[in-house]
């Protein structure tokens, strides 16, 4: 099933979720839902060099290629953005690089969460999301 | 004292509130709790009004001007100047600089000091608990002459362990900056005992004053202090105006800081001279609605019974404070017995910035994070906390409710 969807395509499903809540409280609730649900990190990645440093939350990124598509990982000490976490790799990891350099990420704004996370330096989602494509771009020029 | 009993002496928070219009405003269909305040103040319709009446009616650029408009809006500037003066019982308008706020006020005393007396195995001395701004500007000066920073520490509830203070100071040391109300812990530092054992060894003395001003009532020449910075968004003016008071004798000593218009006497390309105190430190023109904001603010505060306005907060932190530590779990950071009302708090389990998050979900403003000073959360081992910063238009009903998101975020997030 999720081999045949593109990421417009999964970031449309995720879109349509969020339409089902009137309001910013009930999406904050959502999130945390899915940030609770989503696996911790094995502690052996859990390290520096793989330490993204918010203001006020860290995350940890792993990332793997297999089959020429890149595989990710990441755990928080924030429930809010792992929770944010969980959508970015629902729809960027099993990706090719070509695939996750493309996308535009537009579901952040259409599901209003950018407003409530772009105005502070708060969590670490812009830079998770810079590292995730640098490392498609990293594994893109390898490949070329 | 309850709210009840300070209604019973004149203390009308409806009144109060009624005079700051963006309390009326809500949050995701929530009425708005502000309990933000020790980040900014919000404003009363008087500054807002002032400074709308200044763009209206007498927009002109000061002190340059031979036509009426800018005569008028020199005189109110100069006004303000004087009414900081008075505000904080200056010895002369000359020692009010205008700058933009607490942070410039002290990177310009770091700067120019550092220029003029800082040498290669100086010290400069600060406090375990000061903002980023008091600690990285005399990074700067530091770095730049070789001289080197020393720190009073501080006990576990958050007050200065000034006893240390005699062991630190040396025949080097050449400055003490240190905060006069902690932003993340709210303890209220013996200002008038440090600047009295520094007396005693003749060093001069900044005070960072951002967190006061709004609370406590300062008196520059009571405190003998050489230095003192705040900022007038903290005390119910507007952004991007602050206030530097120092002594005649320092300002008189200290290098300009920026060059330009208004700080100089005369130009020439072979030799500058430059303009008097204060004006040799305000270059280009100046933030002069910020000014008249300020001002406006300032008379506000004039207007206000301070001291019943200071028992109102100080009764709703001592509510707050008892009925968050009824919550299982939730631990206050900075318990000084001598508190503004300023609340930080970690809940065990939950991370602090969800904590906020939930709590902006039902309309209650808080501030999570490591509020700029960083080496405060390292000493108490935390990576941050979540701040309640009151003010006397905050009410207990809004406590109450602050204290029931509490519960219900401990409930969503699993604690």
């Amino acid at each position: 099933m999720r081999e045949s969807l593109t990421i417009e395509e999964i970031e449309g499903q995720i879109v349509d979720e969020f339409s089902l809540f009137d309001d910013w409280s009930d999406k904050y609730q959502y999130i945390i839902e899915i940030g609770q649900k989503l696996p911790a990190l094995d502690v052996g990645y859990k390290i520096d060099e793989n330490k993204i440093k918010g203001c006020q939350s860290s995350v940890w990124l792993h990332a793997y290629n297999k089959d020429s598509k890149i595989y990710f990982e990441a755990d928080s000490d924030s429930t809010f953005v792992k929770g944010e976490i969980a959508l970015l790799i629902r729809v960027l990891s099993n990706r090719t690089p070509e695939e996750i350099l493309a996308s535009d990420l537009k579901f952040i704004d259409e599901i209003g969460l950018r407003q409530h996370i772009a105005v502070t330096r708060a969590n670490g989602l812009a830079s998770m999301i810079k590292q995730m494509k640098l490392y498609a771009l990293g594994l893109a020029s390898a490949n070329q | 004292m309850s709210q009840q009993d300070l209604q019973k002496t004149g203390f009308h928070i409806e009144g109060i509130r009624k005079q700051f219009p963006v309390l009326r405003e809500s949050a995701y269909g929530h009425p708005l709790a502000y309990f933000d305040n020790a980040a900014t103040t919000q404003k009363p319709q008087v500054v807002i009004d002032a400074i709308n009446l200044y763009y209206s009616t007498y927009n002109a650029n000061i002190h340059r001007g031979v036509h009426y408009l800018s005569q008028k809006a020199s005189q109110a500037y100069d006004n303000v100047r004087t009414g900081v003066a008075t505000f904080i019982n200056a010895s002369s308008d000359k020692e009010i600089i205008f700058t933009r706020g607490t942070t410039e006020s002290i990177n310009l005393v770091a700067s120019t000091f550092g220029k003029k007396f800082l040498k290669q195995g100086d010290e400069i001395i600060i406090t375990a608990m000061e903002h980023h701004s008091n600690i990285v500007p005399w990074q700067i000066a530091c770095e730049s002459s070789g001289a080197t920073l020393k720190v009073i520490p501080m006990n576990d509830s958050g007050e200065l362990d000034l006893a240390s203070l005699n062991s630190l100071i040396t025949n080097r040391t050449k400055l003490i900056s240190v905060v006069h109300t902690s932003n993340s812990l709210g303890t209220v530092n013996p200002i008038a005992e440090l600047i009295r054992i520094a007396k005693q060894f003749n060093i001069p003395v900044m005070i960072d004053a951002a967190q006061a001003m709004v609370h406590e009532i300062i008196d520059v020449q009571k405190l003998d202090c050489d230095f003192l910075a705040f900022s007038g968004h903290k005390m119910l003016g507007p952004t991007g105006i602050g206030v530097l008071y120092g002594k005649s004798e320092w300002l008189e000593k200290l290098p300009p800081y920026q060059g330009g218009g208004e700080m100089i006497s005369s130009v020439s390309f072979e030799k500058t001279t430059y303009n008097e105190i204060p004006f040799k430190f305000e270059a280009g023109t100046p933030n002069i609605a910020g000014v008249i904001g300020l001002g406006a603010a300032i008379d506000y505060i004039n207007d206000l019974d301070r001291e019943l306005i200071h028992q109102h907060e100080m009764a709703l932190l001592k509510y707050a404070t008892t009925q968050l530590k009824n919550i299982p779990g939730l631990r206050i950071i900075g318990e000084s017995t001598n508190k503004e009302a300023v609340i930080s708090f970690v809940i065990e389990g939950l991370n602090a910035l969800d904590v906020g998050m939930y709590l902006d979900t039902k309309g209650i403003a808080v501030r999570t994070g490591h509020h700029c000073t960083e080496p405060v959360m390292a000493r108490f081992g935390i990576p941050g906390t979540i701040r309640a910063s009151f003010l006397f238009y905050n009410t207990t009903e809004e406590i109450d409710r602050l204290v029931k998101g509490i519960h219900e975020a401990k409930k969503l997030l699993g604690s």
